[in-house]
Order: C-alpha cells, then sequence, then structure tokens
C-alpha cells in the first residue's frame, strides 16, 4: 500500500505508532491535527444536502440504505417478545416486497443478544450489542469487559462500545485509549463500533480528535452517538467523521467504516447522509461493511419510499409493519 | 445489489451515481423576442437585432431588439423627465414601497429567472437558484429599507440624489449586477439608464416586467440592450450625472479618461488577480473548500475571484494533494441539472481567452493538471485547471484569467505572503485562512485590498461594501458606503 503524501509528517504511518505511546506523545498528536472551521463545514454539508436524488438512482439508494440499517431497540422495556418481532422485520423488511434486501444487523442490549441469535442464525443478519454501561459508559473497565464478554458469548457478532467521554474532556486521552485497546481485545474478531457520543463532545475539533483517538486504538467503525443524548448524528459532525476516515485511508490504506445513530428518521436524511458518504470519505464506502444507520424509525420511511418508487405512487404507514 | 455487511463489498459492480436532475427549461417562459425597456414601455430599439446564446448547448436562445445611439439620447431624456417629474419629489417612504415591491416580485419569480439566468449564462442552476436570484432580491430588500432613513445614515441631514446616473453591467452575474447598480440608486432618489451584456440580456429583461408590473414610474428604470458602442455612448452621454460601470479594468480605463474634467461622479467596479492565503495552522479541509469555493464559483467568472492560491510551503504539498482530489469530485456538465458544480463558460469568445491564458502558464513553465471531469462535446466547457510551480512573473500569476484556473504559489513566512498578495496592479479582494485570530487580523490590516475574507471566501451581502483598491476600482457598493455613491454628499447637497 503507497502511502499518499497527502498528510504532514508528524501523521506518517512511521510516527504513528509513537503517536500513542504515552499520554504526552498522544496529546501532542490529537491536538495537532488541524483545526475544524464550523462554518465552513456547516456551509459544506448545507451545501451538499441539495443534491438531487431521483429516479434510479433513488431507488438504488433506498436499497443501500436498507441494507445498512442497524435496527435498533435500546430501551429498558424491551421484552423477548418485541427483541424477536425486530428480528422478523430485519429477515424480511417488507414481506409484501420479497425482494427487498435484509438490513445489516439488529443492535440490542447484552442481555437481549441470545433472544435476536435465536432467530437470526444463518440470515446474514448481524447481532449488534452496546455493551461497556451503555449509555453513560460510567463504570469500571473490569465491568466494560465483563458486559462485552456477556454480549459476545451470547452471540454478539458486533460490539457497540462508549468511549469516556469524561475522561476524553478531561484531556485524559490515554485512558480512553487504553480502553478501546482492552475492549478491542476483548472482542477478538468480533467488529468493534466506537460511539463517540459527538453531542457531549461539543466541538468539531473534538469529534475529529476523538475520531483519531478511536482509529488510533483499533476501532473498526468510528459512530456519532448513543441515541440518548441530543444532539445524536447531524450531518457536519458526519462530514468530520467521513474526512477523518478519508485521511486515515491515505495515511494508513486501512478503511474504517462510520456509523451515524440517532435523528436520522426519513428517507430525505438517509440520501443526504449518503451523498456526504459518496463525495467526503469516497464511493467505497458506499458499502454496509463500511458504512451504517443505526436507527429505528427510519427503516419503515425507506420501505414506503421504496413502494413508492416502485408502485408508482405513495402508499402509507398501515401498508409497512409497525416492527 | 448483494453486498455482505460483514465481509468488505466488491466496489466497482455497486458504485452508485446521481441519476440526471435537470431543471425544466419552460419554467424560464423564455420567448423568442425580447424588446428594450425604455420610458416604462417594451420598444424596438434602433440597433440590430441581437442574437443570444445559450452557451451550454452553443444554440441560438432568443432574440433581442438593442438600442442604437440616438435610443440612448431618448432613454436619457426619459430619465431626466422621470427624475425631476415624479422621481426625485417622492417621499422615501413610497420610494421604499416600489423597492420592498420589486424585492418581493424578484422572490416570487425566483424560479423562473433562475432558469433564465442559467440558458443565457452557462451558470450551475443550483448558483442562480441559491445565490443570484436570492442575492439580488436581497439587495432590493436591503435598499428598500434605506429609502426613507437617508438623512440618518450620516451624509448630513438632508441627503440629495445626484440625478441620471448610467450603469454599465457585465455578463457573469447579470440579475445581481443589475440590482446592485438598480437597488441603491432608486432608494437615493435617482433614475437610471442601464446597459446588460450583449451575451446576457434576458434576466434583466424579465427584471423590467418586473418593473413595468410594479408600476414603477415610466423612464425611472431605462434598460438598453447593446454592445460595447452603446455602452460608450452611454456613459459619455451629457445628460448623465454619475456613471457606476462593472467590467474590465482596460474599459475602466476608457471611462474614467473620457470623464475626467466633466465633473460628472464616477464609480468603477473592474479586475482582480485575488490572493487566497492559507496559513500552516489553517483549517486545511474548510480551506480546501475555500479555495475551490473562491476560484470554481461561477466557472471562475468572478472578478474577486480567489485566482492565486498562496500556501505556506509546510504544507503547501498537502493542500495542494487534497485540493486535487476535492477538484476531481466536482461535476461539470448541463447547467441545468441541479447537480451539476461547473457549468459552461459564457461565451465562445471568453472560452478562447480562457485557454490562450492557460496556455501560457505551461509554455512558462507551470504544470498543469486538470480535473479528469468527463467534459460535454457542444456548448463552451472549460474544466477546473490548477497550477503549480507557479512564480510570480508568469502571466497566470499576474492577470486575470475570469475562467477555472488556479494558480499555486508558496510563501514561508506571513511577510512574504502579504508582499506576494499584494504585489500585482489589482486589489479587489483577497482570502486569509489560519487558526489564528490575531494572524487574520494582522494580515488582514495589511492587504491592499477591499475585501479580505477571513475562513471564508466569496460571500456576499447586501450589508457589507464591496470594492477594490488600486486597478479594481474605486466606490463602494453594498452597505453605508455603496449608498454614499449614489448620494449628493457634499457640503452644498445639505
Amino acid at each position: 500500500m503507497s502511502v499518499s503524501p497527502t498528510l504532514p509528517a508528524h501523521l506518517r504511518p512511521a510516527l504513528l505508532a509513537d503517536a500513542a505511546a504515552d499520554e504526552s506523545s498522544l496529546r501532542r498528536f490529537l491536538q495537532g491535527l488541524p483545526g475544524v472551521d464550523p462554518v465552513g463545514v456547516e456551509s459544506r454539508a448545507a451545501a451538499l444536502a441539495t443534491r438531487s436524488i431521483k429516479s434510479t438512482a433513488k431507488l438504488r439508494a433506498i436499497d443501500l440504505a436498507i441494507s445498512m440499517v442497524d435496527l435498533t431497540t435500546l430501551e429498558g422495556s424491551d421484552t423477548p417478545g418485541k427483541v424477536r418481532t425486530l428480528a422478523a422485520k430485519a429477515r424480511r423488511p417488507d414481506p409484501g416486497f420479497p425482494d427487498t434486501p435484509t438490513v445489516a444487523a439488529v443492535c440490542v442490549y447484552p442481555d437481549m443478544v441470545a433472544v435476536a441469535a435465536a432467530e437470526l442464525a444463518g440470515t446474514g443478519v448481524g447481532i449488534a450489542s452496546v455493551a461497556t454501561a451503555f449509555p453513560s459508559g460510567r463504570s469500571s473497565l473490569e465491568v466494560k469487559l465483563a458486559d462485552t464478554a456477556l454480549a459476545i458469548e451470547a452471540g454478539a457478532t458486533e460490539i457497540d462500545m462508549v468511549i469516556d467521554r469524561g475522561a476524553f474532556l478531561a484531556g485524559n486521552y490515554g485512558k480512553v485509549f487504553d480502553e478501546i485497546r482492552a475492549i478491542k481485545a476483548a472482542c477478538g474478531s468480533t467488529r468493534l463500533k466506537v460511539i463517540l457520543e459527538t453531542g457531549e463532545l461539543a466541538t468539531y475539533d473534538n469529534v475529529r480528535r476523538a475520531s483519531f483517538l478511536a482509529m488510533l486504538a483499533g476501532g473498526d467503525f468510528i459512530k456519532t452517538s448513543t441515541g440518548k443524548i441530543a444532539p445524536a448524528a447531524t450531518l457536519p459532525v458526519i462530514h468530520v467523521m467521513l474526512q477523518a476516515v478519508h485521511d486515515w485511508y491515505a495515511l494508513t490504506g486501512d478503511r474504517v467504516a462510520v456509523k451515524p445513530a440517532g435523528g436520522i428518521r426519513n428517507t430525505k436524511d438517509a440520501l443526504r447522509y449518503l451523498v456526504a458518504v459518496r463525495e467526503v470519505a469516497g464511493p467505497e464506502w458506499l458499502d454496509p461493511f463500511l458504512f451504517r444507520f443505526g436507527a429505528s424509525s427510519l427503516l419503515n420511511d425507506l420501505l414506503m419510499q421504496r413502494r413508492t418508487q416502485t408502485d408508482g405512487h405513495y402508499s402509507g404507514p398501515n401498508y409497512v409493519t409497525v416492527d | 445489489m448483494t453486498l455482505d455487511p460483514h465481509s468488505p463489498g466488491v466496489r466497482a459492480a455497486t458504485d452508485w451515481d446521481y441519476a440526471p436532475a435537470p431543471e425544466s427549461a419552460a419554467i424560464g417562459r423564455v420567448r423568442d423576442r425580447y424588446q428594450m425597456f425604455v420610458g416604462g414601455s417594451f420598444v424596438d430599439g434602433g440597433g440590430d437585432d441581437l442574437e443570444t446564446l445559450n452557451p451550454a448547448t452553443a444554440q441560438p436562445l432568443s432574440t433581442v431588439s438593442t438600442a442604437s445611439v440616438a435610443d440612448v439620447d431618448v432613454a436619457v431624456g426619459h430619465a431626466r423627465k422621470a427624475f425631476e417629474g415624479s422621481w426625485s419629489r417622492l417621499s422615501g417612504a413610497e420610494r421604499g414601497k416600489y423597492l420592498f415591491r420589486i424585492a418581493r416580485s424578484i422572490a416570487e419569480r425566483a424560479r423562473e429567472l433562475a432558469v433564465v439566468e442559467t440558458l443565457d449564462n452557462g451558470k450551475p442552476i443550483k448558483e442562480s437558484r441559491d445565490v443570484d436570484i436570492p442575492t439580488a432580491a436581497a439587495h432590493f430588500f436591503y435598499h428598500a429599507g434605506w429609502a426613507d432613513k437617508l438623512q440618518h445614515a450620516g451624509f448630513g441631514p438632508s441627503p440629495q440624489p445626484l440625478g441620471v446616473v448610467g450603469q454599465v453591467i457585465p455578463w457573469n452575474f447579470p440579475l445581481l449586477m443589475a440590482a446592485w447598480k438598480i437597488a441603491p440608486a432608486l432608494a437615493a432618489g435617482n433614475t437610471v439608464v442601464i446597459k446588460p451584456a450583449e451575451t446576457t440580456p434576458l434576466s434583466i429583461l424579465v427584471l423590467a416586467e418586473i418593473l413595468a408590473d410594479a408600476d414603477l414610474p415610466p423612464g425611472v428604470v431605462n434598460i438598453l440592450p447593446g454592445a460595447g458602442d452603446i455602452g460608450k455612448a452611454l456613459v459619455q452621454h451629457p445628460g448623465i450625472d454619475k456613471v457606476a460601470f462593472t467590467g474590465s479594468t482596460q474599459v475602466g480605463k476608457q471611462i474614467q479618461r473620457a470623464l475626467a474634467g466633466t465633473g460628472r461622479r464616477l464609480t468603477l467596479e473592474l479586475g482582480g488577480k485575488a490572493a487566497n492565503i492559507v496559513f500552516d495552522d489553517a483549517p486545511i479541509d474548510q480551506a480546501v473548500e475555500g479555495i475551490v469555493n473562491g476560484i470554481f464559483f461561477n466557472q471562475g467568472h468572478v472578478c474577486c475571484a480567489g485566482s492565486r492560491l498562496l500556501v505556506q510551503e509546510s504544507v503547501a504539498d498537502e493542500v495542494v494533494a487534497k485540493l486535487q482530489e476535492r477538484i476531481s469530485t466536482l461535476r461539470l456538465g448541463d447547467p441545468m441539472d441541479k447537480n451539476t458544480d461547473i457549468g459552461a463558460i459564457n461565451s465562445a469568445e471568453q472560452l478562447s481567452r480562457v485557454t490562450a491564458l492557460a496556455a501560457t502558464g505551461e509554455d512558462e513553465g507551470a504544470v498543469r493538471w486538470t480535473s479528469p471531469c468527463p467534459v460535454p462535446d457542444r456548448g463552451f466547457f472549460f474544466p477546473p485547471t490548477v497550477f503549480t510551480n507557479v512564480s510570480q512573473s508568469m502571466r497566470i500569476a499576474r492577470e486575470e484569467i475570469f475562467g477555472p484556473v488556479l494558480s499555486v504559489l508558496t510563501f514561508r513566512t506571513p511577510d512574504e505572503a502579504v508582499a506576494k498578495a499584494n504585489n500585482t496592479p489589482y486589489g479587489l479582494s483577497a482570502g486569509v485562512w489560519t487558526e489564528k485570530g490575531s494572524r487574520i487580523l494582522g494580515v488582514a490590516s495589511a492587504l491592499r485590498a477591499g475585501v479580505v475574507w477571513a475562513n471564508t471566501f466569496n460571500r456576499f451581502d447586501p450589508t457589507a461594501a464591496f470594492g477594490g483598491y488600486k486597478e479594481s476600482g474605486f466606490g463602494r457598493e453594498g452597505g453605508r458606503s455603496g449608498l454614499a455613491a449614489y448620494l449628493n454628499t457634499d457640503d452644498e447637497g445639505i
């Protein structure tokens, strides 16, 4: 893999290992990243949101978006029954149209993983589980590791961890780094999504730093949000993260995946994210291996819009199943 | 589409691109023939009919009746009569009502105007829709608000209008330039004779319909399509009290020579060769966006375009690589497609000028890079082009190209950046990119340019004064100082 010359010397791979050598190196590395100008990134996001996606491009995008959904239920009121119906929906999103793609995964709490795993065995639909004292992450590393192990033993194929935002905001980048490393080690070959909870990081500079921190520590995905904090995913935030994975690829030759979660409720929004994926990260990321939507209500809007495209007219919410 | 969410996909088979999304040309309601607007009526002029082309297809779009030199005289007469008859005696509040009415009509007919502009000019519909037309309406709204507040504008208790104003505007922002010129002139109580560019006469003639529908008193605004000879006759007409010109420095100099000693007022907004200065502590990704917007907005047909990129040597390779990658994603093609980023060059003449100047870059030893985007096989198109290894002495670093061609130069220190940025006969605009606030202020105050953007570029707002230093002209448009250009602010006027 040839290394692109597009990044300054202090970002080149030979020095990347050094970047995480100790707390102060890590701080120098992360704080040495170029800043993000909020006005600029927001206006670029707004400009790209005006792309007009019509006809065949729209239908194709809808199918792509469906195949990227991590169909999620993360409620205190979740029951085995709720998770079973979610799994059925994931397997066959629109029974009236069997050619509808399946979603990428379902996303549940660790104690519901076994239920989902039983429903989804052999379907190709993944089982993602939040872990590490989701959503706040306020617990010891031991508890977080145990939480992770519990989910994996029950059959999770992907782990969605949260970073310690308190440590990050206090500047203890090493602590955040070590935790991600430890969870990644516990995951083994299970893919790890690192939730930055960008709504609590507050600045785009922090989003970029946290993205690089998660990638340095070996995260397979960088994910915006838990969905429990507002604002969750936004277009400018996803622009910053897509630019980060793009730069990381130029640096290392590795493609890290991205997952916005929370707040993406309709097809129009999803298409805007796909446009950003295409034009900021690059077309290679238009792949459910490299991009996911963490969502619950989005799927039904995608299905309704899909029917509109194939039938030529709008139907209505009663023609798609509630869960 | 079978992509496995749990293993890396095979990309080639699954790329997703946008389907064509053309705006409907019918919305523009382009007629076969347009007439001049003089004395409140649409009339044929004494000049030969002019065929205007759609630059995206090089096919005829419409025919326009043009003015003769005698028509200039007639139009100035109407404007004089309107000035002395009704317009200068109306209260500011009444003039404001007309301007508000015009502003609202532009907003109501925005979609139609955007289509007309794109068909006639070649700029992408997303720009005419999101920038040109809304900003034109904003200029009328802004100046409508001034009309009854002139005595509070800081020009004395009773600033007076100048009289009849002769205005000549360019083809790069046809309607927006008309708004920049007409709105402040009317708000201040002047009457107007205006000549649009030869290649883009249509949108201002749609504006003429709006003026007529607004019941603007006859003769307050007169629109004379025509070529350079009509512009010359207009600016030299003895019945004109003030001339406002936007166009090339060469023509600006001729006008200034012709008006010298006549006592008539003059404001000129001319060419530019703006430096966009990127320091090593800049927000790099947004700087790349700003560079792209600075030079490729409106195909680079912008007098304040950031046509010289001055980048600090320590980040030059990174910035140029990111820039080329970003430029490769720009979509060049049918200006009517809503996803087109770069439209057509306005005319065959301009295309050959851009082509010839770009060729000198290679001849003089600069390294040429051209976006790999496909270029349509008809119409006037020029792909985004970047020259590196450019030195200050090359023509592409000194002359205004007025096209999608960027020259990249490097610098080592802030002083060197400022020296290079100022080393041009022009001085219209500049950009500064750095996360360091004190550097923004220091560099901005050292730059000899009328507009300095910090961490952004090519932002326009009617409240902000726009205008040049040195051979980029004098006088300001927009804001309070733009208003001053249309008022007698001398002591005897008080």
